[in-house]
This record gives structure tokens, sequence and C-alpha cells, in this order.
């Protein structure tokens, strides 16, 4: 469904008021005396809210042009003459315009594509919707479907999906296939119920309609392909019992969005003089697709006036017209729970969104006059959700978008800064820059926010680990046919990892060394007391910063006892970094062996350490400790014990050989493959030939 | 060695003693006439004069001779019937003698007591390591004898030398010395990796936030867990803690509730721990704020810094810190209500811990030897041997003979480079094996009747693997 921006025939002229058009504010609280603070206006930079870059252009509504907007497919029509001459659809995703006419059969009500852009549905009367195909080869012809009921006038019509299409009507909805090569439509389901107005999610296939008198009983519907569900229904809390026996909810002031991947109903609460509240509210009723609505949400505004909603990245965005600022919410960050709602106040002082320049019209080198700023918080701009603004007298659509490096100097506390960072879709490399702000001057942190602001990255990092591993888990086990609901977790921009951390923050901070080395090797330890806290394996070359950065300080017994404890787990290259600081700082050696000797899968490396020293007897007693000494090549050992310069040692090893081979072949001589003939030389030149050893016979 | 072991029938053994210890440089007083002059320090100080320069005369002579032969090790100790003689030169022409007597047997022959000097009981390393820790000790709480001439001359020298000494020198127990103080070694408690880097984490911010504080060290009773300070000053530090000023405060906390520290901890209850260096009672204004000074680096950097050693009431867990300048009543009173309630929590954390080391360890059997460990690289030293130190002695469990042998292999273990294992059959079914790995040596006893030396080197083998098996130490 579509809230149909006025056009020229209708009541309301065009640049009617934002609220009154978009579904927001005015209604009881527009008389009251709105507090014009100004707050916002007082630009202190720091504006979080943004128009998008690249609007969408329309010809504005005047009296030869409607526009309408479509939000299930976010496309703006400008309807010339009725259609005749000429209709073009513009999207904010499909940069592409679509261009047709079609015949002028009366004024136009309400204009949709079906999803795709296959069908497109045109309302003309109250009783009947006209069809056009637009899929290739098939019928050209248009087609019309009166609704069933009787009596009944048509509020408006949302598509569900490319072939089906819900008709609401006063009386009830009416939901059908549109079969576009029989040019006809199937009454797929109908329910009778007084309506008195409707709104359409298409994110979530939920029509809501507001029926009773007073009209605050809702009943939503929810439409997946071909079926219709009825979802219970529930009764938001008016203000104030209502004087008389007429429609109270205004559908101005109720939105619905997803949040946080659930759908809620958002309802403005205005200000009332009788009860005791210091300003309107934003009331959330979570939608759940099983069971009932409750109230879980109060998000308060703490002002009076004309406001209008917006869902961007999960916030709730709340424009006050009156003070020309908005505010956001976070409904993830902490508020204050009073047992069954959670109140909420603005995370972010209000701020205006960022001026803006309109583009001006015509081809870029012709242009040279500066670009026009765009009056924001216009009266004449309606709102749709989640996102969208238009103005209709400007011909512009927007989607709103929330910029998040303001936000920095906005939030001082940097735990919530960082709850609020992680929560938002484009929040990586902002966090990677708070990140390496407070390490640095002259904003440097202190050492227990930074150890917050670790820990809030590593929880969520953990999460998604944790989720990627049963996702393997399940995988490898083929268990996944079972369930085929399973999907692999998507990795957002709020999964900073340790590379990430490496890359943008850790090793730019060290080397940067302005902070005391005091300070630096905190900082890299209490990442690593992070990681470990949340179990996650820390990466070699953190461990090797930690290291680089000690050992550029000579700070030898730190990096002692962080060994000695573990604190820097057991690695092959961890081993043999300790080994190349041996010149350096002697224990290194023996830090690496024990190493070495942990992992147990380095042995070879253990041999190869202990020959490189000449210790040609460790090296052998270690290797027959362990049981290796029947497959080691005996040149090697040899080598090293003629190096070593030392007869008795070379002694040792050549018989220890020969009694190996005495042991293994029965015979104490080499075999020309161990290529040990220029040691058996040296050994008789040394010791003489009667000293070789004879074979035993038995 | 010990005067409590084998006073039996008329023997009698009499434990070995100081007898003099003097500090002199030679260059002092070079002129005939003025031999007075070299003279830095003489216990005991009731010595005639002419004797007290007799006796320097004589080791300047020795050291003299001997420095003939061997130019750049001159002699290290000097034997004699009665007594042993220890040179130490610790700064260039700064010498340092002590004088020990020889335990004696005393025998009654005819109704006279007759004395026999046990001329070999004496292990030249133990005393030489003992008297390198007498300078070592006055270093850290005086800095070099060089720093002391520069302060003020000879004069200030002699103030600082007299005043450490004459009470330093009644805390030697010369007949308890032994092994460990060769090593002079850290016990290091252990840790798992989180805990400790909890603890890593808790000191850097305890430090940033009281940024008067240069080093911290942390222990656990008396086990080393971190130290910030460079393993020489460490060293010397640790022995001072755990030799001298812990076991000081424990007396009074064992004596029971009547001990004046005792009694005012009632009013004492909003404050977490307690200054075992510096103010007493922290709600009393008037109270002295005096932290003894040490020096550190001195080598290199040569820092003068205020010890503040704080120990939690509710944790085993003390802080020794230093802080660059002195600190104030204010600091001591922050620092308590900083360090104090997380320190509590960390307690917890880790006693979980201890207790799950020790019902891993404790399931199995108690085994049948008793060992000493040590590493040169990190001064890790453990001991199975030793009682807990008092602040009179750390007692040896096992016969003075055994320690004898233990120090003996040391010895050998010393002269040589290589890896070594050397295994002594010592009296009654006792043996006693050395090994040496690297930079690490292991000694260990074992008392089982009717066994080999092979069943000795199985046995060993086994310690090696249960006790050892993260370590790099060849079998």
């Amino acid at each position: 469904m579509s809230r149909e921006p006025p056009g020229p025939g209708e009541d309301e002229a065009p640049g009617a008021p934002v609220a009154a058009a978009a579904g927001a504010a005015a209604g009881a609280a527009a008389g009251a005396a709105a507090a014009g603070e100004g707050e916002g206006r007082a630009r202190g930079g720091g504006c979080y809210l943004a128009l998008c870059a690249r609007p969408v252009h329309f010809e504005k509504a005047n009296p030869v042009n409607c526009v309408f907007f479509d939000e299930a497919n976010k496309q703006v029509f400008a309807v010339r003459s009725g259609g005749a001459t000429g209709v073009v659809v513009k999207g904010l995703e499909d940069r592409n315009p679509i261009s047709f006419r079609m015949e002028d059969k009366g004024e136009v009500k309400c204009i949709k594509f079906s999803l795709g852009n296959k069908i497109l549905a045109v309302q003309r009367t109250l009783k009947s919707v006209d069809f056009l195909n637009f899929i290739p080869d098939s019928p050209q012809l248009e087609y019309t479907q009166e609704c069933k009921t009787k009596n009944a006038n048509i509020l408006g019509f949302c598509w569900t999906s490319s072939t089906e299409i819900v008709f609401i009507t006063d009386q009830g909805i009416e939901f059908y296939q549109v079969l576009p090569e029989k040019r006809s439509l199937k009454l797929l389901k109908n329910q009778s119920i007084n309506v008195n107005w409707y709104m359409y999610c298409p994110e979530s296939s939920v029509i809501l309609l507001s029926t009773t008198v007073l009209g605050n009983v809702l009943q939503p519907f929810y439409f997946k392909s071909g079926t219709m569900s009825k979802l219970s229904k529930f009764e938001i809390e008016l203000p104030a019992a209502p004087k008389s026996s007429k429609l109270s909810l205004s559908e101005r002031d109720i939105a619905m969005a997803t949040i946080y991947g659930q759908l809620y109903v958002l309802y403005l609460r205005h200000h009332s003089r009788t009860s005791n509240s210091t300003g309107a509210e934003v009331v959330l009723y979570h939608l759940p697709r099983e069971g009932s609505c409750k109230k879980t949400h109060i998000l308060k505004l703490n002002r009076t006036g004309k406001f209008a909603l917006n869902v961007v990245d999960n916030l709730v965005v709340v424009h006050h017209q009156d003070t020309e600022t908005s505010v956001i919410f976070d409904i993830k960050l902490k508020g204050e729970f009073d047992g069954s709602t959670t109140i909420h106040q603005f995370v972010l002082p209000p701020r205006s969104i960022q001026p803006y320049q309109i583009p001006v019209a015509g081809p870029a080198s012709v242009t040279s006059q500066a670009p026009v700023p765009c009056k924001l918080y216009s009266s004449s701009w309606i709102v749709f959700q989640p996102d969208i603004i238009i103005s209709a007298s400007e011909g512009y659509l927007w989607s709103l978008q929330v910029k998040l490096e303001p936000v920095v100097n906005l939030l001082l506390d940097k735990g919530k800064l960082m709850d609020f960072l992680l929560q938002r879709k484009e929040c990586k490399m902002v966090i990677l820059s708070v990140c390496s702000q407070m390490l640095s001057e002259p904003e440097r942190g202190s050492l227990s926010v930074i150890a917050t602001v670790f820990d809030k990255l590593n929880h969520e990092y953990k999460k998604y680990l944790e989720a990627e591993q049963s996702y393997t888990m399940v995988v490898e086990t083929g268990l996944s046919r079972s369930n085929p609901l399973l999907k692999r977790p998507v990795r957002t921009q709020a999964v900073i990892d340790q590379s990430d951390m490496y890359t943008h923050v850790l090793s730019v901070f060290t080397e940067k060394k302005e902070a005391p080395h005091k300070f630096t090797i905190a900082v890299l330890m209490e990442y690593i007391r992070s990681l470990n806290q949340f179990q996650i394996a820390v990466q070699h070359y953190l461990y090797e910063l930690v290291i680089k950065t000690l050992v550029q300080h000579n700070l030898f017994y730190m990096l002692h006892q962080f060994l000695q404890y573990h604190v820097l787990s057991d690695s092959k290259p961890l081993a043999c970094l300790l080994l190349s600081l041996e010149s350096i700082y002697p224990p290194a050696h023996q830090l690496s062996l024990d190493m070495l000797k942990r992992l147990s899968t380095a042995n070879d490396e253990i041999v190869e350490v202990l020959l490189s020293k000449h210790q040609v007897l460790a090296a052998l007693r270690f290797i027959r400790g362990i049981g290796g000494h029947d497959s080691i090549s005996a040149r090697k050992f040899l080598d090293a014990a003629k190096q070593a310069e030392d007869e008795m040692l070379f002694y040792t090893i050549f018989r220890f050989f020969e009694q190996r081979n005495q042991r293994l072949r029965g015979n104490p001589s080499f075999t020309p493959g161990e290529h040990c003939e220029e040691h058996v030389t040296f050994f008789k030149q040394v010791f003489g030939e009667q000293a070789l050893m004879k074979p035993t016979t038995f | 060695m010990a005067a409590a072991a084998g006073a039996a029938g008329q023997e009698k053994q009499l434990a070995p003693t100081l007898l003099s210890f003097f500090i002199y440089n030679p260059k002092l007083g070079p002129k005939e006439g003025e031999e007075e002059k070299k003279i830095l320090f003489y216990h005991p100080n009731e010595v005639e004069k002419n004797e007290k320069i007799r006796n320097v005369g004589l080791c300047e002579a020795i050291v003299q001779f001997t420095r003939t032969f061997s130019p750049t090790k001159p002699a290290k100790s000097l034997h004699t019937q009665k007594n042993r003689q220890f040179f130490h030169e610790p700064e260039e022409n700064f010498w340092m003698v002590m004088v020990v007597r020889n335990p004696i047997i005393e025998k009654h022959k005819d109704g006279k007591p007759v004395y026999e000097y046990q001329e070999e009981e004496l292990l030249d390393k133990v005393y030489s390591s003992v008297l390198q820790q007498c300078y070592s000790m006055y270093k850290l709480f005086n800095g070099t004898f060089l720093k002391a001439m520069e302060d003020g001359g000879v004069k200030v020298l002699k103030e600082r030398l007299e005043k450490f000494f004459h009470r330093y020198l009644q805390t030697l127990h010369l007949q308890s010395c032994d092994l460990l103080d060769v090593f002079c070694g850290i016990s290091f408690f252990p840790l798992d990796k989180m805990t400790y880097l909890k603890i890593q984490s808790f000191i850097n911010r305890m430090e940033e936030s009281l940024n008067i504080v240069k080093y911290t060290a942390f222990l656990y009773n008396d086990q080393l867990i971190w130290s910030g300070l460079e393993q020489d000053d460490m060293r010397i530090l640790y022995k001072y803690l755990t030799t001298s000023l812990f076991p000081r405060h424990m007396e009074p906390e064992l004596a029971g509730r009547d001990s004046p520290i005792r009694a005012e901890m009632p009013g004492n209850l909003q404050h977490y721990g307690r200054f075992l260096t510096g103010p007493l009672n922290l709600n009393d204004p008037e109270t002295k704020c005096r932290f003894p000074k040490i020096f550190v680096n001195t080598d290199d950097t040569y820092e003068e810094l205020h010890l503040i050693v704080y120990k939690n009431l509710t944790s085993p867990f003390s802080l020794p810190a230093t802080a660059s300048i002195p600190p104030t009543l204010e600091f001591c009173r922050k620092l308590d209500s900083i360090v104090g309630p997380q320190l509590t929590v960390l307690a917890s954390d880790i006693c979980e811990q201890y207790n799950i080391n020790k019902r891993i360890s404790g399931a199995e059997k108690e085994p049948q030897f008793k060992f000493i460990y040590f590493n040169h690289m990190n001064l890790a030293e453990k001991s199975t041997i030793h009682m807990r130190k008092t602040p009179s002695v750390s007692l040896a469990s096992v016969h003075p003979d055994l320690m004898k042998i233990l120090g003996d292999i040391n010895s050998d273990f010393s002269r040589v480079d290589e890896d070594e294992e050397i295994i002594v059959k010592a009296m009654s079914d006792y043996w006693v094996v050395g090994k040496k790995s690297d930079q690490r040596e292991l000694y260990v006893i074992l008392n089982q009747k009717n066994v080999n030396l092979i069943e000795v080197n199985e046995e060993v083998k086994k310690l090696c693997a249960t006790q050892f098996n993260n370590i790099f130490f060849l079998d």
C-alpha cells in the first residue's frame, strides 16, 4: 500500500505539511504550542543524518502531473494527464526509468507495479482496479477487476508478489491471484472486516487494518505464496479516553518497520495534558509472526509538536519539524526497564539533517551557478517507511542515511559508543578509527576504557566465530540436509577480527612510538587478555608484535615472564622468533627449546637447534629419549660432531652409529646410502683402523 | 651444621658463627701509618685498632699474592683450621671480607673439653654467595659504595655502612645457609594464563591511575607472580621481602588476637589492606608516611625509588610497588581504595585455581623423594626440602650431611659447562641425584631400601616426566 503524495486533483494542496501527508504527528498535538527550542539549530556540527547523495529526481507535482510513490518497489510514478501523455517510473534501486503511455480513463487514484515490474495495477474508481501486463509476449490489453464485496469501496491495493494482489476495501480485504495470460484474476481468499484505514509493510508482507469505531484495534494479516493468515489483533492504548465515539487513531500516527529482524508497529503518542508525561513518545509494539503483539519499548521524545518517523539501519529516527532537528533511538541499547517495557532516551543530542545542496539541473558543463541549498524539514516533505523522504514540490526522493563519523564525537562514553556502532551496518572503519583514536593523544583513553572497548569487539567477534564453527560442524556431520533452514552465518562489519585490529590499529599504534612503552605494552596485553577471555585463539602476529615491542625497549625480563606463564602461546614460528633473539638475550634459547618440546611436533627442530650449537650428544640423547634414534641420519650427527672439533665426541657419536648399524643390520659398517665414507676415513685417521667395531657373529 | 643435630653422648656440635666482617678500600690509606683510613666498616667494632689493621692487611696481602697467579680471579676464600675467610670485591677496590668460624665438635676427654674443628664442613660457594648477598642488600637500600662517596665522601659511606650492617649482620643465620643461598632464586606461583592476564591488566590499570608508581611486583604469600623490576633487582628485593619483611609482619598476626595489629583491626574496617612499609594507620592523620628508599638499575639509569609494600587483608597477595616521588598519606588512601577491592576479586579467582591445582597434584601419592630445582635463566626455584621460611631461618628438612652432598654436587656442576648427571649413594638408604641440563639444575634425594643405580635412575626419570614435562629437560 502506499499513501499517495497529494496530487493536484486532491483536496490538499501541494506543499501540505509533511506530518499531514506522511503519517506523522499533527492531530491532537498540532495545536499545542511547539516549544521552539531550536537546540538543533545550534549547528555545533555533528550532523549524523544525511540525505543520500544521488536522489531520484522526478517531475514535480503540478496540475497536469500526478506523483505517486510505491513503498514496495520504492518507485515514484509521474503520471501526466492521466497517463495519456506519459508515465515515468523511477526507482531508488533501478536507476533506468520506465516510461510508457496509457489511455486516460479518468483520474488515477493509485498506481503500482507488481514485484519485478511484471504487471501494472491502476485504480481509477472506488469499485475496481485495472491491470496492464508488462510481461513480454503477453496480452497487452487492459483488464479490470471489481471488488467482490457489494457496496464496498476500495481504499487501496498492494502487491504481495509478482502476481498476487490484495484489495483493501472499507468492508474487508480480498486476496487475488492475477493470471496475466488469461487477463483475469482469481480470488484466493477474502475476509470481511470493517476497515478505517490500512497500512502495508512490504518487507514483512504484513497488512495492518484499523478496525472498530475508535480505530485503535489493529488487525494484522500476513501473506506468503498464495496464503493469507490472520495474526492476532491488538489494541493501541490511546493517551486519553476519547470523549466521543469517533475515529481516534490516525494512520498518520502509526508506522510499521522491521527493526533488528523483528516487525514493530510504531505508534506516535502525542503529549496529552492530562497525563504527566513530559512530551510525546513513540510506543513500539512487537508484532511476532506467532503469538500476540506486545508493547515492548517506549521512546521518549521530551518535546511536543509535529513529528515524522523513519527507520534507518535499525535505528528509529524521529524528525521534529518545529525545531528542524531529528533524534535517533536504538532499542538494543540499554534502557530503563519497568517490568514490561523498556524506556529509551535518545542516543545522541538532537541534530538537524546535514545541509543538502540541490544539484542544478542541466548538463554539468553548462551549470556554472552555485547549487541551491535545499530547504530541510520542509512542510512539503513526505516521509515513508523505512527510510524514504520525498519532496513533492521539488521533485526529489531521498533515502535517509545515518552517518557514523559525527557520532564518535557526540557519544563520549566509549562503551556506549561501541554498543551503538557495533549494531550499525557500515561500522567497521569507524570502529577501527575510534580504536586508533583512543590509543593516541590527545584523546587517549584510560586502560579500563580500552579494555571495555576490546571486550565489546571481541564479544561480537566470538559470537561470529561460534556461529561459523557450529555451522561447519553441522555441514561436516552431514546434518545440513535435514535442516534446510541452515545458513552460513553472515559476517557483518561488526566482526572486527585480529587481523583488522592488527592492520588498522595495533601495528600502526606500536610503530608511532608516541606513547610511553609501558602504555603500548599494556594495550597489547589488554587486547590479548580480552581475546583469551572470550577463548579466541590469538594469532601469531600479535605475539610477534608484543615481542617486537618488548625487545625494542629491552624489556627481556618481562618477555621472559610472559613466556613463563604461557601468555604467549606456543607455536613453531614463535619458537623460531625466540631463537633469533638468542644473540641479544641468551635465555631465549632455553625458552625456545622448552616451547618446541611442549609442541611435541617439533622434534626435528629441536635436533637441528642442538646440532647447530654443537650439542651433538644432547641431540642424540634427546632423539633416543623419544625413540627416534633408529631413523636419524648418521651423517648429520657425524658432521656436527666433526665440526665441534672434539675427538672424543666424534668417537662417541661414531661408535653409537656403529652399534646402531650392528643392531639394525647385524653389521657395524655404514651402507653407501648413508654417505659416511669421509667420516669413516677420518675415524681411521684419528683412532686407527683397529678401532673400528668388528662385526659380531653369533 | 645445625646446632640441634646429633648432640649424642658427650659430643656437642657448635654451629659455624660469624667471627668478623669488614669492608675496606686499599686506595684510601695507601701510606704507612694511615692504614686505619682504609677501613670503612669493621665488625665487631670492639676489636682493637691494631688488630683491625692487621686483619685487613692480611687479606690485602693474600689477595695481592694470589693475583700474581690469577690476575683476573684472585682468591675468593682462605681455609684455615679454625675458620674460613671469604673475599669479595663488589666494586673496584672495595673489598668485603667475612670470616666464619668452622663448626666445632666439643668432646670431653678426661673431664676436659676438647675442640675439634670441622675444617671441611663449610661450602665455599654457599658462604661466598652469602657475602655477595650482603652487598646486594646494602646496595638495594643504599645504592653503591661509590654513590655514597660521591654524595659525601668517606664519612657518609662509613655512616651508611654502619647503619646498615649493624642491623643486617644480626640477621645472618650462618648455621642454616645451604644450596638455596647459592641460588638465591625466586619461587614462582603457578597460574593459568587467563588469571595471569587478569593480574597483568590489574597492575597496568593500577599503575595508570597511580601515576607515581613506577614498578610493581605481585606476590601470593611468598611466591612471585609478576615483577616489573628487572631480574637482578627483583632477586634481592624478593629475598628481602620473603626472609625479612613478610616474616616480621607474619609473627604478630600468628601471635593471635592480642597482638596490637589485631586489636586495631575493628576500627580499621573501611580499609582493605595494610602497608607493610609506610603508614601504620591510614585513619590517623598524624601517622608517619615514611617509606624506605631503594636503589635499582644501579648499572644503568640508577633509580632512587620509594618502596611501598601493600598487603591485602582478605587475600594472600602483596603488592610491592615503587614510587618515583615520596608517597603521601593521600596517595596511600587512594592506593588502598583502588587496589583493595580489586585484589579481593582476584583472590577468589586465584584461590579457586589454587584448589584445582591442589586437587590435581594431590591425586597422586606423595612420592618418596624430595628435590630442589633451579633455573639460572629465570631464577625459578622450587624446593620440597625446605620448610616454610620463618624470619629467623629457612630450615631444610633433611640431614645436614645430605645438604652438604647437594652443595658438593653443585660445586662440581659449576666447574663445567656441559650437561652432567651425578648419582651419589649416601648413608642409610639415601640416594642423592644431581642433574644439570643446559641452565637448569635438579637435585633429588631419594630414600628407598635396597635399590640399585638403575632403579634410582628410573625413579628420577619418572620424577622428571611428572614434574618437568613442559620444559626441555634432558633425561
